[in-house]
């Protein structure tokens, strides 16, 4: 390292240190703000407060359930189209790379404006939270495709098929005893992203009223705001697993999703 | 092939197979597997993104006792409307900026060939998580700093600083520049670390040996090759911006005009509009939202045709 560019470097640093500030001191601020017992009393009341409630564990365990829902919808749909793209219809791998880009061209309050004046039925699906994964499978399509596509275009699928086929594997033992099991890895980062997103997601469930996990952290910050801050740092621990989770099964491939 | 004939001819019994040649039955099997694979991934866009999408688009010329009108889309150009809109691209022009530059100089300084490798790892899980991170948790750390009542807030102000007095506030567009920072910023150096590493260390040595000093480098070799990806990222952050919706939500209770907003108010029956009124603002961010998608495709396969060695 030539002293140039040792200095180069060095000359970073200030501006590093106002960077890490920027992100530290909200974090370190909610931290102390859900300390907080109001005048100069400090203590952990927030969180017992927060941990007896038991709405907030009814709209952990449904935002919980309906990620793993839309995991298991997601990939039904993904895995046998990107397969079979991959193995027999390459040329259909533009029409793929276009469809996984329209999630973001339809933002997901024009998404939620377009599906209520289509589908005011039946009851049974759109009166319950589970019709939310519906939407929640289209947020986390773009990421659970690029998942699958990186994954299978490492794996050779084609060289693969023919040396199951030819050793007389049939095609429920293709896909279950061959590709799948060497496509663990791009499932497991695919899921925990989607685990990120509809922890976090608060558009579709605000709008269309299901009390959710993140729509319940809003509903607390109108009435107890230490609390909030409490339900904050849990949602920002449960990101920082998710995606800790998606860097190690990604060999360090970082992934964007979000409920911004 | 043979087996993919023999297994799905068999599963899938068209009418009158015997009247087909063997090369022709293989085709058609191909076809239904092909529509059997895809088909359910196709059906499910087509039936819950593009028929919604496209449901606005008549609803938004629909009269309220039907008929085709124009009248919701021409309340577009209202100025209500025309403010919500300026707030929107004002608020993501300006996020987006401050993400470039300050999550671009974080990627050069944070993950250049120089640095330790141990920021170079940190910086690249916190980027992840930032970027995870919005939406309600988000605004909640920023009231609960920066707030009328936050802690940084109330602090300065034992000190004598009353940053509200003096004008700064959360619930404001340049507050909520601030805001939207903290995931435009990481979602920046996500995007631009790849575009950093395909910077070759000899272009640098080359320019070096020709006795270019570090700022004739950046200006004439660096820059150059990155604009491409700069620009790219820029609008990756826009649209990133745009359509946020969650954030604030939390952060102004639906009280500042933006367009998600205002969509969502009218869904949520906040405000005296009709639906369609709603499906011609929905359409107008679709079309915002078209052109930047299309700008980033056009700049990708720029970046695409410099970036491979």
């Amino acid at each position: 390292m030539s002293a140039g560019r040792r200095r180069a470097w060095g000359g970073g640093i200030p501006f590093l240190i106002v960077v890490g500030l920027y992100f530290a001191v909200p974090l370190i601020a909610t931290g102390l703000f859900s300390l907080w017992e109001g005048g100069s009393r400090y203590g952990p009341a927030a969180y017992i407060a927060v941990v007896q409630q038991a709405p907030l564990w009814a709209s952990l365990f449904l935002s919980f359930r309906l990620a793993l829902e839309t995991i298991l919808v997601g990939l039904v749909i993904l895995v046998p189209a990107v397969f079979w793209m991959h193995l027999r219809t390459p040329r259909l791998k533009p029409v793929f790379d276009f469809i996984s880009v329209l999630p973001f061209v339809v933002p997901p309050v024009v998404l939620v404006a377009g599906m209520t004046a289509l589908y005011t039925g039946p009851d049974w699906l759109v009166s319950t939270p589970n019709y939310l994964v519906i939407p929640y499978v289209i947020l986390a399509l773009p990421y659970t495709y690029r998942a699958l596509d990186v994954g299978l275009r490492a794996l050779d699928v084609r060289t693969l098929t023919e040396a199951a086929q030819n050793l007389g594997a049939g095609w429920g033992m293709l896909v279950f005893r061959v590709v799948i099991p060497n496509l663990t890895t791009a499932l497991i980062g695919a899921a925990l992203l989607t685990i990120a997103i509809v922890m976090g997601e608060f558009t579709f469930a605000n709008i269309l009223l299901f009390n959710t996990f993140a729509v319940y952290i809003n509903y607390i910050g109108g009435t107890a705001a230490t609390q909030a801050a409490a339900l904050t740092l849990l949602s920002f621990v449960i990101t920082w697993l998710a995606m800790t989770g998606v860097l190690l099964t990604g060999r360090g491939q970082v992934q964007i999703g979000g409920a911004r | 092939m043979v087996e993919t004939g023999q297994v799905l001819t068999a599963a899938t019994a068209r009418p009158a197979p015997w009247q087909l040649s063997a090369a022709g039955r293989r085709a058609r099997a191909a076809t239904v597997a092909t529509a059997l694979f895809v088909g359910p991934f196709l059906l499910y866009v087509t039936a819950f993104l593009v028929l919604p999408a496209l449901r606005l688009l008549t609803q938004a010329f629909s009269g309220a006792k039907g008929g085709v009108t124009l009248q919701y889309v021409a309340e577009l150009a209202e100025p209500q409307v025309l403010h919500a809109f300026a707030n929107s691209i004002l608020l993501s022009a300006f996020s987006a900026l401050v993400g470039l530059i300050v999550g671009g100089l974080t990627a050069y300084f944070a993950m250049g060939p120089n640095a330790p490798r141990g920021l170079r790892s940190f910086v690249t899980t916190f980027s992840a998580v930032a970027a995870n991170f919005a939406g309600v948790p988000l605004a909640f750390a920023f009231i609960a700093t920066l707030g009328s009542l936050g802690m940084i807030t109330v602090w300065l102000k034992q000190w004598g600083i009353d940053i509200y007095a003096a004008g700064f506030s959360l619930y404001s567009l340049s507050g909520m520049v601030l805001v939207y920072a903290y995931f435009q910023i990481p979602l920046m150096l996500i995007v631009i670390a790849p575009a950093l590493e395909g910077l070759r260390r000899e272009w640098r040595e080359a320019a070096e040996n020709l006795g270019a000093s570090a700022g004739d480098y950046w200006r004439h070799v660096g820059l150059p090759i990155l604009l491409p990806s700069l620009l790219s990222a820029y609008i990756l952050l826009f649209g990133n911006a745009f359509s946020a919706y969650a954030t604030p939500y939390a952060l102004t209770s639906g009280s500042l005009a933006l367009v998600p907003i205002e969509i969502s108010n009218v869904l949520s029956g906040n405000v005296m509009l009709a639906p369609q009124t709603g499906a011609a603002l929905s359409i107008g961010m679709i079309v915002v939202m078209v052109v930047v998608m299309a700008l980033y495709a056009v700049i990708a396969r720029r970046v695409n045709r410099w970036g491979r060695r």
